[in-house]
């Protein structure tokens, strides 16, 4: 190879990966699945057949419908939508809170540093899930409510990376010598610190996705989640787990899609690790 | 090191101070009391309620009632079920899901750490594959849809076990604490393989080993210790994990603890349960962070000193 780059490197390292190509091969697939979910879906996800009702897969319906005589295979491709959105979104959130937090605690230092990353700490011992309840409960189940609540809990961990990584940047020769020539922080965190960090902050950030995906799915299963008609994996498992006794169809197949992202999102954030940081692969 | 401990309990208090607080008045500012029922209540017995629950002083009487009784242990009534204290429901619901937590830590801590230590030891052979690929579905498939799926296998199919209830028919405690022990059981596997690996790489095992010391001695005297450290960091936040995970637990399996105490004051609005199994969550997370922070450092001789 003649251009030796970091992401030239960690592509070629990523493309020989067949998990973690297999894992962003099946992403791709569902994001794009959840793009077109209006047009390729047979029927709405809303569309009930009543006289239908519960019915196993047949060829009109390949993953059969639920008790109201609902699409299961339209549900999931719509689901994928709000699941996707939120594990998008929410991880968004997170890292815009955390990605500027560690910069700061980690450039500025001295005092500043201590006290945000004492905050850092508190929080990270503090019970999140109940406050992630509890606004649910205050402020009603709101989708712009449930991205920005999980996006404030999962950038803790996020802000430690960076200012680590900000940390060991912090006296090399290019940031001293970008110092000496005046130029303002934002400059400084915008040109030089970020795209410096941004192998790590992209591997975190494939990682955070299935947790965000998780506890959205948790939530929703509580029924704190997404509401009715809407509909995202972790409701529809909640639909299939009332009905499993008679219709264990409605569980099993929103449950391996459900796993199967998940496996995806961790194969490809696991593949995008080593081929960044190839020291850690043998761990 | 007692220094290190007085100095996290000193930071602890003001920080269940804050979060009793902040939990306080986000309720406050709730829309919607406790007694907007679905049966209108006519304004009389209204008032007589928010006397009796003293919800007609200024916001600020009521904090400072709240952090006085809170300081004595009383977390005062509950609203939704009249004459019981939610220090009651609490004590009540408590033991429960504490005999929950502790077989799914238990079964988390055996099959995690004897499967990632197997793996470390047998490293790039099949028995490394194996507890790998199990550990990696352990993470990849939540315990909403692993406890289900066990009723569906178990339960319904096979009829081996009881779908639901706790402490009522035999076998009934199984597929709780697996289903929530399980996921835990993946991450300590992996932690302790990494652990174990980046240990068995170091001098002093190959000292250990150079003295033609047994493998076996080797692995649990020597290798364990400080392979472990990581998988015993984690078990504090993993508590937190294992409060959040019996919500969803004891849901499914019907188990009266206090995680589906919390659930359904949740749905019915007991503020006062809310704000009383939140603190009281805070400060076991908090107790157990600063118990597994101290475990760890003690098992790390290089910080025994210090």
């Amino acid at each position: 190879m003649k251009n030796n780059s970091l992401w030239s490197d960690a592509i070629y390292r990523l493309s020989r990966n067949r998990a973690a190509m297999l894992g962003g091969f099946i992403l791709v697939m569902l994001v794009i699945c959840a793009i077109l979910a209006p047009w390729i879906a047979p029927y709405s996800y809303s569309f009930q057949d009543l006289n239908l009702g519960a019915s196993p897969p047949s060829s009109e319906h390949l993953l059969g419908t639920d008790i109201l005589g609902r699409d299961l295979l339209s549900r999931i491709l719509y689901g994928a939508r709000i699941s996707l959105l939120v594990g998008f979104v929410a991880t968004g959130v997170a890292l815009v809170i955390g990605v500027s937090w560690g910069i700061v605690a980690g450039y500025i230092g001295g005092r500043v540093d201590s006290i945000m990353m004492r905050i850092v700490d508190v929080l990270y011992g503090l019970p999140f899930i109940i406050f992630i309840i509890l606004l649910m409960v205050i402020f009603g189940r709101n989708l712009w409510l449930l991205f920005g609540a999980i996006g404030a809990v999962e950038w803790l961990t996020m802000a430690r990376i960076v200012r680590g990584q900000v940390i060991g940047l912090k006296n090399q020769e290019f940031v001293l010598a970008a110092q000496a020539m005046g130029v303002s922080n934002l400059s400084m965190f915008r040109r030089h610190l970020l795209p410096n960090i941004l192998g790590p902050i992209a591997v975190y950030a494939t990682l955070t996705i299935p947790q965000v995906m998780l506890l959205e799915g948790f939530l929703s299963f509580l029924g704190l989640g997404i509401q009715p008609p809407m509909s995202s994996w972790g409701t529809l498992i909640k639909d299939g787990v009332e009905s499993m006794e008679e219709y264990s169809w409605l569980l099993i197949y929103p449950g391996i899609t459900f796993t199967i992202t998940l496996f995806a999102l961790n194969f490809f954030g696991d593949g995008l690790r080593d081929a960044l940081d190839p020291k850690t692969s043998d761990n | 090191m007692i220094a290190i401990f007085f100095k996290r309990i000193l930071l602890a208090i003001p920080v269940l101070f804050a979060v009793a607080s902040i939990t306080f008045f986000l309720i406050k500012i709730a829309p919607g009391g406790p007694f907007d029922a679905d049966k209108a209540v006519s304004p009389q017995v209204l008032k007589n309620l928010n006397e009796a629950y003293n919800l007609d002083a200024s916001n600020w009487e009521q904090y400072v009632d709240y952090m006085t009784g809170l300081i004595q242990g009383d977390l005062g009534p509950s609203f939704r079920f009249p004459g019981r204290s939610v220090s009651e429901m609490i004590a009540t619901g408590l033991p429960v899901t504490f005999e929950l937590a502790f077989y799914a830590i238990l079964i988390a801590l055996v099959m995690g750490v004897f499967l990632g230590v197997l793996a470390a030891l047998k490293r790039n052979t099949f028995l490394d594959f194996i507890p790998m690929a199990i550990a990696m579905i352990g993470i990849c498939v939540p315990s909403f849809l692993m406890g289900p799926l066990l009723v569906l296998i178990f339960g319904l199919n096979l009829e081996l076990l009881p779908v639901s209830g706790w402490n009522q028919l035999p076998g009934d405690k199984i597929l709780p604490s697996l289903t929530l022990g399980f996921a835990y059981a993946a991450y300590i596997a992996r932690l302790s393989r990494g652990g174990m690996l980046e240990v068995l790489n170091q001098d002093f095992i190959r000292t250990a080993r150079a003295k033609g010391l047994a493998e076996r001695i080797i692995v649990i005297k020597h290798a364990m210790q400080g392979g472990l450290i990581p998988v015993v960091s984690f078990l504090g936040p993993a508590i937190a994990g294992l409060l959040a995970g019996s919500f969803v637990v004891e849901t499914i399996f019907q188990i009266p603890g206090l995680g589906r105490f919390y659930v359904e004051a949740a749905f019915n609005r007991d503020y006062t349960m809310i704000l009383g199994t939140t603190i009281f969550f805070s400060a076991m997370i908090v107790f157990f962070n600063l118990l597994s922070d101290l475990a760890a450092l003690w098992m790390n001789p290089r910080s025994r000193d210090v």
